[in-house]
């Protein structure tokens, strides 16, 4: 029993990037961080308090983003879907590394 | 997904308002007010002087018992002293500006002779050193305080700046101001647009944004969050810091075109100020 579940795990994880409990809390504190992603300024969160509307609320995720790579490049630097956007480029403008970017994508996807 | 078309759609329209600009800044403003009056089509237009609560029937009511008690009275005080108080020179402010000062309405104006915006703070400043006295600091304290008195004197009166056509650097101060309000600035990439315009009403965390038609009116102004008061440049400056933009210095060139073109914009509101605010 122990095996076939180690080995389903681990057959799991060679298939989609590893989102463990752990990178999906830091992903979350990051998220939320006002001096971090601070996301919760413009969008509503499951959860979240004082969360304002200047974009869509984060629901559903997975159906909005099935490819975890556009995910990704549309919080590194929105300005190239929309340039008028309001939503800072995150990336581009090296508010969050790269690294911290994935981890709020693990957390997005729980969502 | 209703949010995502609608910031897109409004995206569009600030674009099409910028766009419109080469006409010139009597077209602008026109175009300017009317965004704002189909934004907000419950708001009479001559309540935009009253800033975010123009928009915000809900705190609203809560300004209105403030503003009953209001908490810029001793500023008002305060500011009635320095302005009657007599110079070593034996002169005093209202040398400058008359009995009352109540010149709101004659600033900000293009200055032919020095090619420059001249705003009321540094008009003020000018008195006090011509006349041999200290000048003030630009942001809070003597000069909010003068400000506000003059400003109280001066409820009513409209705005109504002028961009003179026969000098093409009053139109490029102008066009300065309006490049600075619409271009994107600092870590977080914002224009005073971005807020004020495109998302104007919509709420960042607890705070809804106010339209910029009447972002001039009401000047200087009480803050909570200040628990003091400040010049309308104070203001500027604080909006920078949150888009981790460098503020530039209060009176300086950046600020007065700004000013200027904001102003401007306000053109037929009336001038209320000093008034309290979050
Ligand atoms: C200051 C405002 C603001 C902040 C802060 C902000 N966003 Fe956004 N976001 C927007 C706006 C506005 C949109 C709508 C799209 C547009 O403007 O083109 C958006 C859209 C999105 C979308 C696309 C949704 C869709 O279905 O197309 C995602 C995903 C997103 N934001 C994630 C984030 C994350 C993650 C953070 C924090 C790390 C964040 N946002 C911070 C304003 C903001
Ligand atoms: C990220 C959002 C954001 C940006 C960008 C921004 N502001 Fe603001 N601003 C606010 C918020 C929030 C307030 C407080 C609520 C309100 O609008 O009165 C405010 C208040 C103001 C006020 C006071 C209005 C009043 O009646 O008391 C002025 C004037 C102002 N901003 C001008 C500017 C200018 C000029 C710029 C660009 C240099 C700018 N803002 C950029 C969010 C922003």
């Amino acid at each position: 029993m122990k095996g076939q579940l180690l080995t389903a795990i681990l057959a799991a994880s060679l298939l989609t990037p590893v989102a463990s409990a752990d990178t999906i809390e830091k992903g979350k504190q990051i998220a939320w961080d006002r001096k971090k992603g601070n996301c919760l300024t413009c969008h509503m969160f499951e959860g979240g308090q004082q969360t304002g509307n200047v974009g869509p609320p984060m629901v559903a995720m997975k159906a909005r983003f099935p490819e975890r790579k556009a995910l990704v490049e549309y919080i590194k630097d929105p300005t190239k879907r929309n340039p008028m956007t309001a939503m800072p480029p995150f990336g581009r403008n090296k508010i969050l590394t790269e690294q911290e970017i994935n981890l709020v994508v693990d957390y997005l996807y729980t969502l | 997904m209703k949010t995502i078309i609608r910031n897109v759609a409004f995206g569009l329209l600030g674009a099409s308002v910028a766009a419109a600009s080469v006409a010139g800044p009597a077209e602008d403003r026109a175009a300017f007010q009317k965004f704002y009056e189909n934004r907000f089509p419950d708001t009479p237009v001559d309540d935009f002087k009253n800033g975010v609560y123009s928009i915000l029937p809900a705190a609203r009511e809560q300004w209105e018992s403030i503003e009953e008690f209001p908490p810029y009275e001793l500023a008002i005080e305060r500011g009635e002293e320095i302005y009657n108080k007599t110079f070593a020179n034996g002169k005093s402010l209202k040398d400058c500006f008359g009995e009352d000062g109540a010149v709101r309405s004659e600033y900000p104006h293009w200055n032919k002779e020095r090619g420059m915006v001249m705003t009321m703070e540094l008009a003020v400043n000018e008195c006090l050193e011509a006349n041999g006295e200290k000048p003030l600091k630009y942001k809070k304290g003597a000069m909010a305080d003068v400000t506000a008195y003059m400003s109280y004197n001066s409820r009513g009166q409209m705005v109504n700046v002028e961009i003179p056509a026969d000098d093409p650097r009053a139109l490029a101060a102008y066009e300065n101001g309006k490049e600075h309000f619409y271009t994107k600035r600092g870590q977080l990439n914002f224009a005073c647009a971005d807020c004020h315009m495109h998302t104007a009403g919509m709420m960042y965390r607890a705070d809804t944004t106010s339209p910029a038609f009447g972002h001039a009116t009401s000047w200087p102004v009480f803050r909570s969050k200040w628990q003091a008061m400040g010049t309308l440049h104070r203001r500027f400056a604080g909006c920078h810091n949150n888009i981790r933009a460098n503020p530039y210095k209060a009176q300086g060139e950046e600020y007065r075109n700004l000013e200027y073109f904001v102003t401007y914009m306000s053109n037929g509101l009336e001038f209320n100020g000093p008034a309290a605010r979050k």
